[in-house]
C-alpha cells in the first residue's frame, strides 16, 4: 500500500561475524568517509542497553527529587498556598514556591519590549492550566508525589483567553495586566512596491488558515539534576537541555549570577528533542532555586502528562495571504498577515518562531513585492517554543494553500503555476524581498527531477482509474525552501530599527569545535551541538578522520557538553538544523588548522615544504617522497613526549579550537532586510491520497519527497532525518493536536489522546536527492532534517483539496482527522426523532437531546428521569437532609454544613487511572418544595477542578415519584487531559450511583441485587473497572 | 540456574514497608526492595541499576519500557516489582549475552539499516520483537507493522525498524525503500 522504491539492498548480510572495527575494510577502501551511508558509531551502546542518558546518571547522596504542583486553572488570580500539610509528611524537605523565587530569583528575560513577567514559579496569577505553582522536596519521587496531594492552593479564576480570535479581541481578560492586551507585539514591513503590483495585477486570490499546536514530543521527557555551592554562589546543573545556548544567560540572569557561575552540563544520550528540550530550561532555573532552597542537590524527572501539558508547543498561526496574480499564474506581490499565538508567556527565544522564516517569507518563489503585517498574541495556554520545523510548518501551510488555490481559482494546473513562480537557477544566489540570499540550487531542474523520478505521469493515471471507480483521490504539491543555520539576529527584527540600535547588533551563528592528539596518537574531537539522536558523533568522525587520512575509529568523538571547560556560543545546541553545515564544518576547519601546524612541525624532518606533507593511511609523508613516511601517531604524539625538538619559536601541535560563523550572515538594516539563515535547501514534494467515504479516513498512497540539501555528508543519517521529520509530519497533518476546551482545560493528557502516529500509519516515502553543494558552508552541506515539517503537512493538504474539489470548498484547520474529512464527505444526518428516546427506568440514560459533550471541550451535559418509589415529601426529605445527601454522593467522605443549605463535603471520584481527593462546595437552591430545586457544586484537587449544576424536579405518579434531572458540568486540569475519553461515560455512572442509592434510600430495590436488569448489572461491572465502585 | 522458590502465597503487603524482591533478570538472581507500589521499571532502573529500559509514558502506550517477564513482553511501567518476585525478567541488556557477548542478528541489522536515532525506543522495540519474532519467526510487513504499532518511535518514521526486521526475517520489505547502509561498514 505504501509508495515504494524498490531498490535491493547492496549491502550482503553479514550478520553472522560482524567485524571487530566496521570501518576497517571502508578505509582500506580508499576515498573520503565524508559522503558514504555509514552506520553509527553511537549504535553499539544505544542497541545493548548500556547509554547513558540524564535519568540514568548517578546522583549525589542525599539528593531530593522534585514533583511539581501545577494550575488546574488556565486562567486565575493566585491567593494563597498552603504547603504545610505537605511539609509534615515524612520524607518530605520543602516546599518551594513563588515567593522563593521573588526571593532568589529574577523574571526571565522578554524578546520584546512590554512589562511580561515569566517566573519559574507562578507569583500571582497562573496563566495556564499546568503552570508550575509549587515543587515538593522529598527523599523519593514517590513522597514528592503523594504530597501534591496535601498542598491547599486557593484560586479566583479569571476569564480565560483560548483563540487568537478571542486575544484580538481588545474586550479580552488581558493575561499580563501592564501590558493592557493580548496583543503584545504588532509589527508592519513593507519590501517592493506591492501596492503597484496589486493596481496592476490581473486579479487577487486570498487564503486564510489557522495553524493548530502540536509538538514533536521527544520520547524521553525533561531531566534536571540542579546543585548550589553556597560557598561560591554558582550552579553546577546537569540536564538533557538541546540549546540553543542564547538561553543559557537568561538562565543564569533568572538565577541572579553571571554566565559563569551556571554551569550547565549534557548527558551522553539524549532521547530525542525535535527542539522541544529548548524548553526545559525554566526548569533549569526553578530546580537550581529549590537546591538553593533546599540546601541540597535536586532532582527531577518531567513525567509525560507534565510534558505535553505544559512543556511546549509550536505556536499556532492565524495567516491570511492575499497575492496579486497574472492570469498564467505568475504572482506579483502578496500581502501577508501573520498572528502568532505564543500562549501565556513569551519564552525564549520566543517570538522565533514568527520571525525565523523572515528571509524567506516568500519561499522557493520570485516574489519581490511582499506587505506584511506581524502580530503576537498570548493566550491562556502552554508557552510556546522549538519544534521541528519551527515556524516553517505555519508559513508554508498559508503559502501553499495560496499557490494551489491561484491554481484553483485560474484553472491552472498546480504544478504549472509552482513552476511559473520558482526563483530561475541563473538567479542565485538570489536575494529575497526580506532580505534572504537563497544560496544556491536549481529549483526548477529538481522540480522536473522529480516528476521524472518520482513518476508522476503513472499517479495521474492512477488517480484517474480511482476516480473513474467512484473513489476520492487526490495529488498534492509543496514546493520549499528549508532554511539551516539561524542567524541569531533574526529575532530582532521583532524590534524596531531604533530599538535595535540601542540594544547593540546581534547577527552571526557562531558554531565551534575542537580536535585534539592525544599522547598515543589518537584524535579527539569536541563540539557543542547537543546532538539528540541524529548521529552527530559519526558524522564527526567521518569528517576528521578525512582530513588526517585516519580511519574512523581513530576519531574519538565527544559530544557531551559542559559550559565550564568547553568551547561555546550561544549560537550553540542543537537547532535550526545547524549541525551539517555549520559544526561539521566548524570540525573540519578545526582538524585543518590542526593538520596544518602539524605539517609545518614536521615538514624539517621530512625534507619537504610544509604545503608538500600529506596525510594519508595514518601515514605522514612528504607528496614528492612518499616513502619518506612517518606514522601519524608519532607525529601527532610528539607534542606531548618531546615539546623540545619542535623547530625553535613553534609551539606544539595538540589542539585546536576553530569557531565559525557564515560570513552572510548581518544583522538586520534599518529597512528590516534580514539574512535570517545561513543556508537554504530546497524541497519539492508530490503525493497521491485517497479519503474513504465512508469513514473520512486518510491514506497517503504514494508520496514523494525531493530534497536538495547540498553536499550529503552520510546519505544515511540523511534518510534517517527525512523520514523522521516525514513521520512527524504525518502526525501533524492528521493526528496531533493539543486540544484544549473553550475554558482553557487541556484535553490532551496522554498518548492515548494526544495520538503519535505508529507503524501503521506512516508509510515509506521515495526519497530522491539533488546536491547542490552551498557556497557558504565550509563542507558544501545545508540542514536537512526539518525540510518535510514544512512541506509535508501542506502537501497533504493540498491533495485533499484535490480529493474534494467540487465537494468540499474551505479545507478544516490540521488535523485532517476522519471526522473532519467525514464531515466534509457526508452532508449533515438528520436529527434523529424526537419520540426516540432512550427508554426510562434504567440509570442516568441521556437521551439524543442531551449532546454527549460540548464539541471541542469537556464540558458535559446530560439529562435523564428515574422512578422511585416514595412520596415526593419524602425524596424531598431525604435530598434536604446533610446526613442522607452525604450517603447519597457518590465517594462522599464528609459533609459539613457551611451555611444554609450550603456543604462543604469531602469526595473521592476515580476516572479511570485517576483518582483524586477533591474539596467540593455543594449548595441546594431554587427550592420549591417539594417540586424542584438546583443543586450546584464545584471542587478542586491536585488532579483538577469540576463544577456543576443540576436540576432536579420530582413528579407525582402512581408508583410514587419521577425523579427528572438535567445537568450541566465541566471539568478541568489533570482528570480533563488524561480521561476525557471516559469522562462522558464516568460522570453519567456517577449520576446513576447518585440516584441508585436515593432509590434505595426511598425504599426501593438496591440495584445491586441480582435480579437487576442486564443494563445496571454491566454498570457495576463498569464501576469496579473504573474503580468508582467503593 | 536453579530454580527460584516458589512465589510466596498471596498475602497482602504493607503499604509501609519495602518488601524483598528477588528476580532472575537476563539469567542472574538479583535481589532488592521494594515498595509495594514500586514500579516494574524504576525497581530494574533505580534499585537494581539495569537503565537499559527506559520509561517514555508510564501510561503503558509507548512501549519504551517493555521488558520480557518469563519470557511474554510487558509493559514494565505497568508492572508493579512485587508482582515480578520470583520471575525471570529479560530486558535489552541480555539480547547480546545469550549470544556470546556479540550483538545479536537483529540488534546488528538495527544498526545496519538505521533504525534507531536517539535510542530510547529501541529497547521496549527489541524487547518485544524477541518475544513475537519467537513466536512468528517470519512476520509478513503488514503482521509486523501491526505489532510494531504497540510502540511509538519519534525518531525513524519506523521505516528501517521495519527493513531491519525483514532482513533479519529474510522477508521482504514492500517499503524497502532505500539503501542500507555500504556493507563495507557492516
Amino acid at each position: 500500500m505504501t509508495a515504494t522504491e524498490t531498490v535491493e539492498p547492496r549491502a550482503d548480510r553479514r550478520t553472522s561475524h560482524p567485524a571487530a572495527h566496521p570501518a576497517a575494510a571502508a578505509i582500506e577502501a580508499s576515498g573520503p568517509l565524508v559522503g558514504r551511508a555509514m552506520p553509527r558509531v553511537e549504535d553499539a551502546a544505544l542497541l545493548t542497553g548500556v547509554a547513558r542518558y540524564a535519568d540514568d546518571l548517578p546522583v549525589k547522596p542525599g539528593t531530593l527529587h522534585a514533583a511539581v504542583l501545577r494550575s488546574p486553572h488556565a486562567h486565575a488570580e493566585l491567593l494563597g498556598i498552603d504547603a504545610a500539610a505537605a511539609l509534615e509528611l515524612p520524607g518530605v524537605a520543602a516546599v518551594v514556591t513563588g515567593e522563593d523565587a521573588k526571593r532568589f530569583a529574577s523574571p526571565f528575560l522578554v524578546g520584546i519590549r512590554a512589562p511580561m513577567e515569566h517566573w519559574c514559579l507562578a507569583v500571582d496569577r497562573v496563566r495556564h492550566v499546568g503552570e508550575p505553582v509549587a515543587v515538593v522536596l522529598a527523599d523519593s519521587r514517590y513522597l514528592a508525589e503523594d504530597a501534591l496531594d496535601r498542598i491547599q492552593v486557593r484560586y479566583r479564576p479569571l476569564p480565560p483567553v483560548t483563540s487568537i480570535r478571542q486575544a484580538l479581541d481588545p474586550a479580552s481578560e488581558p493575561l499580563h495586566p501592564a501590558v493592557g492586551a493580548n496583543l503584545i507585539n504588532s509589527r508592519g514591513f513593507l519590501y517592493g512596491d506591492p501596492d503597484a503590483a496589486f493596481a496592476r495585477a490581473a486579479r487577487t486570490v486570498t487564503v486564510e488558515v489557522e495553524y493548530p499546536r502540536n509538538s514533536c514530543t521527544p520520547m524521553e521527557c525533561f531531566v534536571v539534576l540542579a546543585d548550589y555551592d553556597a560557598a561560591e554562589d554558582a550552579f553546577e546543573v546537569l540536564s538533557n537541555f538541546s540549546g540553543p545556548f542564547a538561553v543559557h544567560p537568561v538562565m543564569a540572569r533568572a538565577l541572579k549570577v553571571p554566565a559563569s557561575r551556571l554551569r550547565l552540563k549534557t548527558p551522553p544520550h539524549s532521547g530525542g528533542s525535535f527542539g522541544n528540550k529548548q524548553a526545559v530550561f525554566p526548569y533549569v532555573v526553578m530546580m537550581g532555586l529549590c537546591a538553593r532552597v533546599a540546601g541540597r542537590p535536586v532532582k527531577w524527572v518531567e513525567d509525560r502528562l507534565e510534558h505535553l501539558m505544559a512543556a511546549t508547543s509550536a505556536t499556532a498561526r492565524r495567516m491570511r495571504i492575499e497575492a496579486a496574480v497574472e492570469p498564467d499564474g505568475r504572482v506579483l506581490a502578496l500581502r501577508m498577515e501573520q498572528t502568532e499565538d505564543c500562549g501565556a508567556y513569551l519564552r525564549a527565544p520566543e517570538p522565533a518562531s514568527l520571525y525565523r522564516n523572515h528571509g524567506n517569507l516568500t519561499g522557493a518563489y520570485d516574489i519581490q513585492n511582499l506587505a506584511l503585517t506581524n502580530r503576537i498574541v498570548v493566550t491562556n495556554k502552554t508557552p510556546t517554543g522549538l519544534n521541528r520545523g519551527f515556524g516553517g510548518g505555519q508559513l508554508y501551510y498559508g503559502l501553499e494553500r495560496l499557490m494551489n488555490r491561484v491554481a484553483a481559482e485560474l484553472g491552472l494546473d498546480p504544478l504549472d503555476v509552482i513552476r511559473r513562480n520558482l526563483v530561475a537557477a541563473d538567479a542565485m544566489p538570489y536575494r529575497t524581498a526580506s532580505g534572504g540570499t537563497l544560496d544556491s540550487g536549481d529549483y526548477r531542474a529538481t522540480l522536473e527531477q522529480a516528476v521524472r523520478e518520482g513518476a508522476l505521469d503513472a499517479l495521474k493515471e492512477r488517480r484517474g482509474r480511482m476516480r473513474a471507480q467512484g473513489r476520492l483521490y487526490g495529488i498534492g504539491y509543496a514546493a520549499v525552501v528549508e532554511p539551516s543555520i539561524s542567524n541569531m539576529g533574526y529575532i530582532t527584527t521583532v524590534l524596531t530599527a531604533e530599538e535595535r540600535r540601542k540594544a547593540g547588533p546581534k547577527n552571526g551563528a557562531q558554531a565551534t569545535a575542537s580536535v585534539a592528539v592525544d599522547p598515543t596518537g589518537g584524535v579527539s574531537v569536541t563540539v557543542a551541538s547537543a546532538p539528540q539522536g541524529q548521529g552527530h558523533r559519526t558524522v564527526l568522525a567521518q569528517v576528521v578522520a578525512d582530513v588526517f587520512g585516519l580511519r574512523l575509529e581513530d576519531i574519538r568523538v565527544n559530544t557531551d557538553l559542559d559550559t565550564g571547560k568547553d568551547a561555546w556560543s550561544i549560537a550553540s545546541g542543537n537547532y535550526s538544523s545547524r549541525f551539517a553545515g555549520a559544526v561539521a564544518g566548524a570540525a573540519q576547519v578545526a582538524a585543518t588548522r590542526l593538520r596544518g601546524r602539524m605539517a609545518a612541525l614536521v615538514a624539517g624532518q621530512l625534507n619537504c615544504r610544509a604545503e608538500d606533507v600529506r596525510f594519508a593511511g595514518g601515514k605522514v609523508f612528504s607528496d614528492p617522497n612518499p616513502d619518506n613516511a612517518l606514522s601519524f601517531s608519532r607525529v601527532a604524539a610528539a607534542g606531548h613526549w618531546s615539546p623540545g625538538t619542535l623547530p625553535d619559536g613553534q609551539e606544539a601541535a595538540l589542539r585546536e579550537t576553530a569557531f565559525w560563523t557564515p560570513e552572510p550572515l548581518k544583522a538586520p538594516t534599518d529597512a528590516d532586510h534580514i539574512n535570517s539563515s545561513a543556508c537554504y535547501g530546497f524541497i519539492f514534494d508530490f503525493c497521491g491520497v485517497e479519503i474513504d467515504r465512508a469513514t473520512g479516513a486518510l491514506r497517503i498512497d504514494r508520496y514523494v519527497t525531493m530534497h536538495d540539501a547540498g553536499r550529503l555528508l552520510n546519505p544515511l543519517l540523511v534518510e534517517g532525518q527525512i523520514l523522521g521529520g516525514f513521520a512527524h509530519a504525518v502526525g501533524t497533518a492528521l493526528y496531533e493536536e493539543y486540544a484544549y476546551g473553550e475554558d482553557g482545560r487541556f484535553l490532551s493528557g496522554s498518548f492515548a489522546d494526544y495520538l503519535v502516529p505508529t507503524a501503521c500509519e506512516v508509510p515509506v516515502p521515495v526519497i530522491l536527492h539533488r546536491e547542490s553543494p552551498s557556497p557558504v558552508t565550509p563542507l558544501g552541506a545545508k540542514g536537512v532534517g526539518e525540510g518535510n515539517c514544512m512541506s509535508t503537512p501542506v502537501c497533504l493538504a493540498n491533495a485533499v483539496a484535490d480529493a474534494l474539489s467540487g465537494i468540499a470548498g474551505e479545507l478544516p484547520s490540521l488535523p485532517l482527522t476522519p471526522a473532519k474529512l467525514a464531515a466534509l464527505v457526508h452532508p449533515p444526518e438528520p436529527p434523529r426523532p424526537r419520540g426516540a428516546t432512550a427508554p426510562r427506568g434504567t440509570t442516568a440514560d441521556a437521551g439524543p437531546a442531551a449532546p454527549a459533550a460540548v464539541p471541542g471541550g469537556r464540558g458535559l451535559t446530560g439529562e435523564g428521569s428515574r422512578e422511585v418509589p416514595a412520596t415526593p415529601e419524602q425524596v424531598w426529605a431525604i435530598l434536604l437532609d446533610p446526613k442522607e445527601l452525604a450517603a447519597l454522593l457518590p465517594g462522599c467522605e464528609a459533609l459539613d454544613l457551611a451555611g444554609p443549605n450550603a456543604y462543604r463535603a469531602e469526595v473521592v471520584v476515580g476516572i479511570g487511572p485517576v483518582r483524586g481527593r477533591y474539596t467540593a462546595e455543594v449548595a441546594l437552591s431554587d427550592l420549591d418544595p417539594p417540586n424542584a430545586l438546583t443543586l450546584t457544586g464545584s471542587g478542586s484537587s491536585s488532579l483538577g477542578s469540576g463544577s456543576g449544576t443540576g436540576h432536579v424536579t420530582l413528579e407525582r405518579t402512581a408508583e410514587g415519584t419521577r425523579v427528572t434531572y438535567r445537568y450541566s458540568a465541566s471539568v478541568g486540569g489533570k482528570v480533563a487531559a488524561v480521561g476525557g475519553r471516559m469522562l462522558d461515560s464516568a460522570s453519567r455512572l456517577l449520576i446513576g450511583q447518585f440516584f441508585e442509592k436515593l432509590v434505595a434510600r426511598a425504599g426501593g430495590t438496591p440495584a445491586a441485587a441480582d435480579p437487576s436488569p442486564l443494563p445496571v448489572r454491566l454498570l457495576h461491572r463498569l464501576l469496579r473497572l473504573l474503580r468508582i465502585h467503593r | 540456574m536453579p530454580p527460584l522458590s516458589s512465589s510466596p502465597p498471596p498475602a497482602p503487603l504493607a503499604a509501609e514497608a519495602r518488601h524483598p524482591v528477588t528476580i532472575v533478570l537476563n539469567g542472574r538472581r538479583r535481589s532488592g526492595h521494594a515498595h509495594p507500589r514500586l514500579l516494574l521499571s524504576d525497581f530494574l532502573r533505580h534499585e537494581l541499576g539495569a537503565h537499559g529500559t527506559h520509561v517514555g509514558c508510564e501510561h503503558g502506550v509507548c512501549g519504551a519500557c517493555t521488558v520480557r517477564i518469563d519470557g511474554v513482553a510487558s509493559r514494565a511501567c505497568l508492572t508493579l516489582a512485587v508482582q515480578a518476585d520470583g520471575r525471570r525478567i529479560d530486558t535489552v541488556e541480555g539480547l547480546a549475552d545469550g549470544n556470546g557477548g556479540r550483538m545479536t542478528a537483529l540488534q546488528e541489522a538495527f544498526r545496519r539499516h538505521h533504525a534507531l536515532q536517539c535510542g530510547f525506543c529501541t529497547a521496549g522495540i527489541l524487547m518485544s520483537l524477541s518475544d513475537y519474532l519467537d513466536r512468528n519467526p517470519k512476520p509478513t510487513e503488514e503482521e509486523l507493522r501491526d505489532m510494531l504499532s504497540g510502540h511509538l518511535c519519534r525518531c525513524t518514521g519506523y521505516a528501517g525498524i521495519v527493513r531491519a526486521v525483514m532482513d533479519v526475517t529474510g522477508g521482504t520489505a514492500a517499503s524497502q525503500a532505500h539503501q542500507p547502509a555500504e556493507a563495507d561498514h557492516v
